[in-house]
């Protein structure tokens, strides 16, 4: 790949012409009628506390993520191998089986807790259940 | 029946389920042929997802990659599968929600640029295509192991059969075929590791078997058992880790960051109808993984056993039959260094150079002659890891039709991947270099047929990739992931949950992250291969894990570049608005 300025500076402004006329388009078809319920319905303070209560539950998660993986399965893998957990040496579990249980118990939990606060905050898709009416484009 | 009729029936059958489903599922729009016209049950997706992603390579070599590397090797399972967290909480949902076709577009649309286009398509095309080869040139080996057909003939019935249904069905025939071959392969992987699991442990399931008490009267567990062994021959304990943690850290994360940002992977999740299904597909998805993914390691530690136990210190004459077979094709060889017609299994490498090159004659007690040097190691043995899978069936003394199984097994894992790594190739070229960039005014008619050329064309350029595989095959595990590290994942993820990252920011952090990621690994694999060893890598991270550094250096410059130009223009600012929020997505469509 090239990285002179050149063909980059060309590029852009063919892009810009073309993003403005693509994304007007796109508003036009891309917001169906359930959009339109989200501006009347969802003020600007409720989307953002819905945006807010989902970076914690990301924080949370991956938290738990980069717990079950790098720290028991590596940082503390050998300390952990002296308790036992049936014939297995702790740490060496992790390694092999408890990360992928824990990771497996994470995405559910992440769908289960988010349809919650979707419904809270009335952000959620249920209303798009039967197939979309869209015709092609 | 013998097994290698057996093994005609049980592929065949299986072919012809295939063909069958690519039939029914004939596409007839871009939309279909894409995203299967974003219908997918999120459980149908899931076990599509585990298919796709689960290669010929996880199938046949991931066990057997553990049973000799040991604790080591299990960077590899937390990577592989700790990718589907990242992608669940961090992309899914919201790809859906963007709800088009392919990764560029995304990458295209969110930067507002064609530059970011394109370079996104050319990762995208790279990493699918190393991944390719490798797979094409599994279904080559399986035929000509359990079928005894020759591997180029065997790569092209490959070709014959992705042909059929990809080409056809599009997404839609790939998804229902997947399926399909989710169900042969996990049936057939299961099928023999529950008897070796009973058979060394009298537990019938293996996840809890190879934490259990052998079954010989020893009081030892299998774990115990397997330390003993490995130490007395001179190897590491099973259970003991050797590799630095900064470098196991780098694997890790880089596998995670990789697998996340596999095209191929991601794409099937604009197949559900909503973005709460896209959450629970990807949960789906990796617990259909994890049912083979959990029986892996404990397949791999039952074979450990069943090789030292079986093979060490037995005359040749005397060694079980499995030994003679598969070192007829190859996969095992004997030299006797100390002349005394008994095997002996030690640690460290038995030949020189390591794959045996047999001369065509037998030696003294009838075993094939190698003409390598010998090494000055006392291990007198050569065995090819692909084996652990392959040779189970025979070591487990299990009916033939479970050696079919397996033949038929490898074969679905092979073919899945093969087409999912295809479609997202044809979808590419023909949506996003063809109608978003260089022919936008082609009908819908025409970038259908266009998209299906361009998915024969990549089984062709795939096929001759497994006719002459390039040297590099071995390799292109670590290129391919620390590509889609340290390339695709960061744009996406920022594009989501930044608004102020902007065009010139994520092109400069992709090109950064791709030429240290390529530069690094094809320095030390190519071009300097002497240097390959801790003492000359950056921080000690191998070429496999320094995806993870590509991609942190990706980040750190697309939010300095971000922040010294100007902010992206409020329709994008506007996309992401939408796009965070779940409801409102329709089915993928064109503009």
């Amino acid at each position: 790949m090239s990285r002179n300025t050149d063909p980059d500076n060309v590029e852009s402004t063919g892009d810009n012409t073309r993003s403005s006329k693509v994304y007007h388009h796109d508003e036009a078809e891309n917001l169906p009628p359930s959009s339109q319920h989200d501006s009347e319905v969802l003020s600007e303070e409720n989307l953002k506390s819905y945006w807010r209560a989902n970076i914690k539950v990301l924080i949370t998660l991956l938290g738990v993520w980069a717990f079950v993986s790098f720290i028991c399965g590596i940082l503390l893998g050998d300390w952990l191998d002296q308790f036992y957990l049936g014939g297995f040496p702790l740490g060496f579990w992790f390694t092999q089986q408890g990360a992928m249980l824990c990771f497996v118990a994470i995405i559910f939990v992440y769908h289960y807790w988010m349809q919650h606060i979707e419904r809270a905050h009335g952000v959620d898709d249920d209303i798009d259940s039967q197939p979309a009416q869209q015709p092609e484009g | 029946m013998d097994a290698q009729t057996l093994s005609y029936i049980f592929v065949g059958l299986s072919f012809a389920l295939y063909i069958g489903i690519a039939f029914w599922s004939r596409v007839t729009s871009t939309s279909e042929f894409y995203v299967a016209g974003g219908g997918v049950h999120p459980v149908v997706n899931g076990m599509a997802t585990a298919a796709d992603w689960m290669s010929a390579a996880s199938f046949l070599s991931v066990a057997g990659l553990l049973a000799f590397a040991g604790r080591d090797a299990s960077v590899y399972m937390i990577g592989w599968t700790g990718g589907y967290v990242l992608l669940a909480l961090l992309l899914a949902p919201y790809l859906r929600k963007f709800g088009r076709f392919t990764v560029p577009e995304f990458i295209g649309d969110r930067y507002y640029s064609n530059v970011a286009r394109v370079v996104a398509v050319i990762c995208l095309i790279f990493i699918s295509f190393t991944y390719i080869a490798g797979q094409m040139r599994g279904v080559g080996i399986v035929f000509s192991r359990f079928l005894e057909v020759e591997i180029n003939t065997g790569v092209i019935i490959g070709m014959a059969i992705v042909f059929f249904y990809a080409v056809m069905g599009g997404m839609k025939g790939i998804t229902y075929t997947q399926v399909a071959q989710y169900c042969v392969l996990i049936f057939a992987f299961l099928v023999p590791a529950v008897y070796l699991s009973i058979m060394w442990t009298d537990n019938p399931i293996p996840q809890l078997g190879f934490g259990d008490i052998l079954n010989d009267g020893s009081g030892l567990t299998v774990l115990e058992k397997l330390d003993q062994v490995t130490v007395e021959l001179g190897f590491t304990a099973y259970t003991q880790a050797t590799r630095s943690k900064i470098d196991s850290l780098a694997i890790v994360a880089a596998l995670m960051i990789g697998t996340a940002g596999l095209p191929h992977v991601i794409v099937r999740f604009f197949t559900v109808p909503k973005v709460s299904d896209a959450r629970k597909s990807a949960g789906y998805a990796l617990a259909f993984i994890c049912v083979m993914y959990t029986t892996i390691p404990a397949v791999a530690a039952f074979s450990r056993l069943n090789l030292s136990e079986s093979v060490n210190e037995i005359a040749y004459a005397e060694a079980p039959s499995w030994v003679a077979n598969w070192e007829n094709t190859g996969l095992i060889a004997w030299r006797d260094k100390n002349g005394d017609g008994i095997i002996q299994y030690r640690a460290g490498k038995a030949l020189d150079p390591a794959k045996p090159q047999f001369t065509g004659q037998r030696g003294e007690y009838g075993e094939r002659v190698v003409s390598n040097t010998p090494t000055s190691s006392t291990n007198e043995i050569y065995v090819d890891r692909d084996i652990m899978v392959m040779a189970n069936p025979e070591i487990a003394q299990l009916p033939n039709w479970v050696v079919a199984l397996i033949a038929a097994g490898a074969v679905a894992a092979a073919l899945s991947t093969a087409a999912g790594l295809l479609l997202v190739i044809s979808s590419s070229i023909a949506h996003d270099l063809m109608k978003r960039t260089f022919m936008p005014n082609i009908t819908d008619k025409q970038e259908l047929l266009s998209a299906r050329l361009a998915a024969v064309a990549a089984i062709l350029v795939a096929g001759w990739f497994g006719i002459n595989p390039p040297a590099f095959v071995a390799q292109t595990v670590a290129f391919a992931f620390g590509m889609a590290a340290a390339s695709l994942f960061p744009p996406i993820v920022m594009g989501i949950f930044s608004k102020r990252v902007n065009r010139q920011g994520a092109i400069c952090g992709m090109l950064t992250g791709l030429v240290l990621t390529v530069g690094y690994i094809v320095y030390f694999n190519f071009l300097a291969p002497e240097l390959n060893n801790a003492e000359h890598w950056l921080f000690g991270i191998s070429t496999t894990g320094i995806g993870s550094v590509g991609a942190a250096l990706n980040v750190a410059v697309t939010i300095v570049v971000s922040r010294m130009t100007s902010a992206p223009p409020q329709e994008v600012q506007d996309m992401v608005d939408d796009i965070r929020i779940p409801a409102g997505a329709g089915v993928a469509h064109h503009h």
